[in-house]
């Protein structure tokens, strides 16, 4: 099924992947190097230019702008790769609950999604990360929390007329179980967009992190963060425009290569 | 039309409730006792004593079971009673009034500069699709789609206030202060609407009855008038609503970044000081401008196709 997978992706998805693959690559191999030390300050090294020690520079504290690349990169990948995960299992297990038990259950999960989608996914991650402030697993919930109804409602718009199908009917009357029969019939319907939801959940939850440590609401410094390090880096902007842009070009090559993997049409 | 209202009240009660639920989660976590806090806001931090605290706790019944004080605090809620800010001592509605009025000012200059911005390129995109323009349509929108909103915020500020010194860094006195903002958060929304939008016309055009018009003999600009238009808004005014999300957050970021002081910035700023009644106020706010701009791109999708009032 993956070798079909991989056979079908276009070359849009294919360059998304790349960059994303070279990134993570970079992002473990810098340590490797000597650049594992993100929070290592010398004052007397400040905003130095890129040398061989120092292949990217330094910031405003004469920390190692690669190791903080390396290291925040590194945190965006995790966690959005916890968030996409453990919303992905949220919201296709109720998905498919929802679709395939009785009506009363049906509507108790949907006023729960309903509820949750009343709030602007940001409003709701602010409000959650406020509980804790620089807590990562706040930010965790949080993103988490506003991720899953997508998955939940598109599994459960796609299971619902699987459920009375005849494939599904016959093969509950032949007395499959439920497990083989998610499996043979309906995750092979989902997958697809499944998938494509993960990819944009993906870079929707690097935005939201980011967003979060650029006002200030998420992370705390000295975490090497890219909101944080670009809300940090602009009063230098005259001085230091080239480690600034820094940052913002890495967010912008990790949030592209998450679109260009989902493979949008439009 | 009932049903879309029925619906969209019930989605704000839930909206008011979740919120009032978190930001009561909230207080509850602060650290200290919250009858001396209190007590400190109202009577100065050397006037506060034992005696001072207990009054307070009696009079705003803290010490009554959790329950008990969560419904109290939805009651408050249900009334409109927000409390005064922990940090400005202000009433909550007053301060809201005023940061209300800023974002919508931003929020109407930003959907309309993006309509201004979307529908031209839209339109020659769906009419010259697979051109040399529309790949570029393509290139760019991916291009902007790609970095949040600050991070656009932030190149225009780069590119038009400090290095070309056109238009001020942040504040609010006068029209070009409102430009940056307005334009930061017009090309985020008008980077997905303009392909929406050529999406829209390439099915239009190609259509049976678009090109059925032009057979019996309908000019270019009649059968656009009388059978593209409609058509091709249907779909792009349906898809207003879902990009409202983005809007809205995009609202929060970028008077966080330009210092516009309406409620995103007030949100982000009680998040930061956990300001809690200023911060239960500011999401309520977000959540009701969604639910209300919601409601009304339902409406107009009402009015333009004939064929829902059939199902509603």
């Amino acid at each position: 099924m993956l070798k079909n997978r991989l056979k079908q992706m276009s070359p849009g998805q294919w360059t998304g992947a790349a960059i994303l693959i070279l990134l993570l690559l970079s992002a473990w191999m810098a340590p490797l190097f000597g650049h594992g030390q993100p929070n290592l300050q010398h004052l007397q090294h400040s905003f130095a230019p890129a040398s061989a020690q120092l292949p990217l520079g330094s910031d405003q504290f004469g920390r190692d702008m690669l190791a903080r690349l390396a290291a925040a990169v590194r945190l965006s990948f995790g966690l959005s790769l916890l968030c996409v995960a453990s919303s992905a299992f949220l919201g296709i297990s109720l998905g498919v609950m929802a679709a395939w038990s009785s009506q009363r259950i049906d509507a108790v999960i949907n006023f729960v999604a309903n509820t949750v989608m009343s709030l602007p996914g940001l409003v709701l991650v602010l409000l959650v990360a406020g509980l804790a402030p620089g807590s990562f697993t706040m930010l965790y919930l949080g993103i988490s929390l506003t991720l899953w109804v997508e998955y939940f409602r598109v599994v459960r718009a796609t299971v619902q007329p699987l459920v009375n199908g005849p494939e599904l009917q016959s093969s509950m009357m032949l007395g499959f179980g439920r497990w083989y029969q998610f499996r043979r019939h309906i995750w092979p319907a989902i997958s697809g967009n499944v998938l494509t939801l993960a990819a944009f959940g993906a870079a929707t939850s690097i935005l939201m992190m980011a967003s979060t440590g650029f006002v200030y609401a998420g992370l705390k410094p000295p975490t090497a963060e890219l909101g944080l390090m670009i809300v940090e880096l602009f009063p230098y902007f005259a001085d230091a425009t080239w480690v600034l842009l820094q940052p913002l070009c890495i967010l912008l090559l990790m949030v592209l290569g998450f679109n260009l993997l989902a493979g949008q049409k439009a | 039309m009932k049903g879309i209202l029925i619906k969209r009240l019930v989605q704000l009660l839930m909206m008011a409730w979740s919120v009032g639920t978190i930001t009561f989660i909230l207080s509850r976590m602060l650290p200290g006792d919250m009858a001396y806090r209190i007590a400190a806001g109202r009577y100065g931090d050397d006037a506060v004593t034992a005696a001072a605290a207990s009054a307070v706790r009696q009079e705003l019944g803290l010490n009554d079971p959790v329950w008990l004080q969560y419904l109290h605090w939805l009651g408050e809620l249900l009334q409109c009673n927000l409390g005064s800010s922990l940090v400005s001592g202000n009433p909550i509605t007053a301060e809201l009034q005023h940061q209300l009025g800023y974002t919508l000012i931003l929020a109407a200059a930003a959907i309309l500069l993006s309509a201004v911005i979307a529908l031209p390129l839209g339109l020659i995109c769906g009419f010259q699709a697979n051109k040399w323009i529309d790949r570029c349509g393509l290139l760019i929108s991916t291009f902007l789609r790609s970095q949040p909103v600050f991070c656009l915020g932030l190149i225009l500020i780069l590119l038009f206030s400090l290095q070309l010194k056109w238009f001020p860094v942040a504040g609010f006195d006068s029209l070009p202060h409102l430009f940056l903002p307005a334009l930061t958060l017009a090309l985020s929304l008008a980077a997905l609407s303009s392909r929406v939008i050529r999406n829209s016309t390439l099915r239009v055009i190609r259509s049976d009855y678009y090109l059925f018009s032009r057979i019996k003999g309908l000019s270019r600009q009649q059968t656009f008038r009388r059978h593209g238009i409609r058509n091709i808004a249907l779909p792009v005014v349906a898809f207003m609503g879902i990009q409202l999300v983005g809007l809205i957050e995009g609202v929060i970021m970028v008077e966080s970044l330009f210092a516009w002081p309406g409620i995103g910035h007030g949100l982000s700023h009680a998040v930061f000081s956990r300001d809690i009644p200023m911060l239960q106020g500011t999401a309520l706010t977000c959540g009701v401008l969604f639910v209300v701009i919601n409601t009304l791109v339902d409406g107009c999708c009402y009015l333009l196709d004939p064929r829902s009032k059939m199902t509603c």
